[in-house]
C-alpha cells in the first residue's frame, strides 16, 4: 500500500510503498527504533500494533530531543 | 489495541498492559506525584528552583510540581531558571517556548547565561578549550551549566532544584559511569542527588525519575503543548549518545531494560552512599570564585582561565 509520512526531525515528507500491516512493521521498514519516535495519525497517537490504511499520512514524532 | 482499564483506543503500550489518553495521563501524573512523595523530594519549608531549558522534560516537570503544589496545598515558593549555554539555531528555539508557556502558567523565570556569567557563549568557547583539554562540547557545557545552575539558585534563595532528568537520562548516567568506574559519581545519582550536609550545594530532586523518555514525550503531546523540535547540535558528539543508541537497541529487543538498570542501581545506591560517607571527598570554596569545589580551583574556572589565556 502507499503511505506518506512526514518525519518531524528531518522536516521532510517521503510518499512510501509500505509492504507490511502495523505501525511497528513500518518503522522497521524505516528503520527507526521503537522507542525513539511517536507515531500519529490525524493527530491521534498510535500505538505500535496498530493497523495502517492505504493512504495514511502519517506524523513521525521524535522522541528523543538532544540537549 | 484497547486500553486495558476502559475500552477505548489506546495511545501506548506499556510493559503492564495498554492505556487511552485519559488513563495514561493519570497514570503518568501520578507516577511522578508518587516519586516525589516516597522519596520526599519536596519538603514544606523548601524553596524550589526548577531548572528549565524549554525541552519536552524541562515543561513537563515544571507544569507537574506545580500542579503538585497545588494538588497538597503546599505554599512553597517556586521560580523556573534557564540557563543559556550560547548554541545558535537551538536555544534560542527552546528558550522561546520556555517564554511562553511561564507566561501562560503564571511563573516567575529568571535566566542566566555562559556569556555573561563566564565570558563566552558554549559555540564560542568549545574550540578553544577542546584544542588544549580535547574536551567534547557536552563536557564543557555540563560542567558550566551544573555550576551556574547551583550559584544562581541558592543566590536565589532556592533550597532544592528541581530537574527534569528522566528515566532514559537517569539509565544513561548509570551505565556511563559503570563503564568508567566512576563509582563516587555513581553515588551521587537517585532521585535526590547532591550532597546533603554541603552548604555551597543546593540538592537536586528529579520527580520524573521513572518515566521514560518516550512517555514525557507522549504527555507533551497529549497536552498539547506546542514544543517544537529542536535538537542540540552537539548532541551526537558526546559518550553519552553512542550509550544512548545501545540502551534503546536493548530496549526494543528486550522490553524493560533501562527499568531493570534503575532497580539495581537503587538496589546499590545505600551501599555507593555508605562507602561515599566512609571516605568523604573533601570540599572547599574555589580558590577563584569561592563556590564548592574538590581542588584549589574549581573546573568551570579552570575552563574559564582557559579561554582567557588565548
Ligand atoms: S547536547 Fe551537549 S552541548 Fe548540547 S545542550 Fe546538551 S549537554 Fe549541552
Ligand atoms: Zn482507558
Ligand atoms: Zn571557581
Amino acid at each position: 500500500m502507499k503511505i506518506s509520512v512526514h518525519i518531524e526531525r528531518t522536516n521532510t515528507t517521503q510518499k512510501i510503498d509500505f509492504s507490511g500491516i502495523t505501525v511497528r512493521q513500518l518503522l522497521c521498514q524505516l528503520d527507526l527504533n521503537l522507542e525513539t519516535v511517536l507515531v500519529a495519525r490525524n493527530n491521534e497517537v498510535l500505538t505500535e500494533e496498530e493497523t495502517l490504511q492505504e493512504n495514511d499520512l502519517l506524523e513521525i514524532l521524535s522522541v528523543i530531543s538532544g540537549g | 489495541m484497547n486500553c486495558h482499564k476502559c475500552d477505548a483506543k489506546a495511545v501506548i503500550s506499556l510493559q503492564h498492559g495498554s492505556l487511552c489518553k485519559s488513563h495514561f495521563l493519570s497514570y503518568f501524573e501520578e507516577k511522578v506525584f508518587r516519586t516525589i512523595n516516597k522519596f520526599q523530594l519536596i519538603e514544606r519549608k523548601d524553596k524550589l528552583c526548577i531548572a528549565t531549558s524549554g525541552g519536552k522534560d524541562s515543561l513537563t516537570v515544571l507544569y507537574l510540581t506545580k500542579k503538585y503544589l497545588e494538588k497538597y496545598n503546599c505554599n512553597n515558593e517556586l521560580f523556573a531558571l534557564a540557563v543559556d549555554e550560547g548554541i545558535a539555531k537551538y536555544r534560542e528555539k527552546t528558550l522561546r517556548d520556555l517564554h511562553h508557556f511561564c507566561r501562560e502558567q503564571n511563573i516567575r523565570l529568571e535566566t542566566v547565561s555562559f556569556n555573561e556569567e563566564l565570558g563566552k557563549n558554549l559555540d564560542v568557547a568549545y574550540p578553544f578549550i577542546n584544542k588544549g583539554t580535547k574536551k567534547k562540547p557536552c563536557h564543557i557545557c555540563g560542567v558550566w551549566r551544573r555550576y551556574l545552575l547551583n550559584k544562581q539558585a541558592r543566590d536565589l534563595g532556592a533550597t532544592k532544584v528541581v530537574t527534569g532528568h528522566n528515566l532514559d537520562d537517569e539509565a544513561q548516567a548509570i551505565v556511563m559511569n559503570l563503564f568508567k568506574a566512576n563509582t563516587k559519581i555513581a553515588g551521587r545519582l537517585g532521585p535526590i542527588s547532591g550532597i546533603e550536609e554541603q552548604e555551597l550545594f543546593v540538592q537536586r530532586v528529579k520527580p520524573l525519575y521513572f518515566c521514560l523518555e518516550k512517555e514525557v514525550r507522549l504527555y507533551t503531546i497529549l497536552k498539547g503543548w506546542q514544543v517544537q523540535f529542536a535538537e542540540c547540535p552537539y548532541s551526537h558528539t558526546g559518550y553519552r549518545h553512542d550509550i544512548q543508541e545501545m540502551l534503546n537497541e536493548f530496549e526494543q529487543k528486550y522490553k524493560g531494560t533501562k527499568q531493570g538498570i534503575i532497580n539495581s542501581f537503587l538496589a546499590m545506591l545505600p551501599l555507593l552512599r555508605e562507602e561515599e560517607r566512609k571516605q568523604p571527598e573533601e570540599i572547599k570554596p574555589c580558590q577563584e570564585c569561592g563556590e564548592a569545589a574538590n581542588q584549589e580551583v574549581c573546573n568551570a574556572c579552570k575552563m574559564k582561565a582557559i579561554i582567557q589565556s588565548c
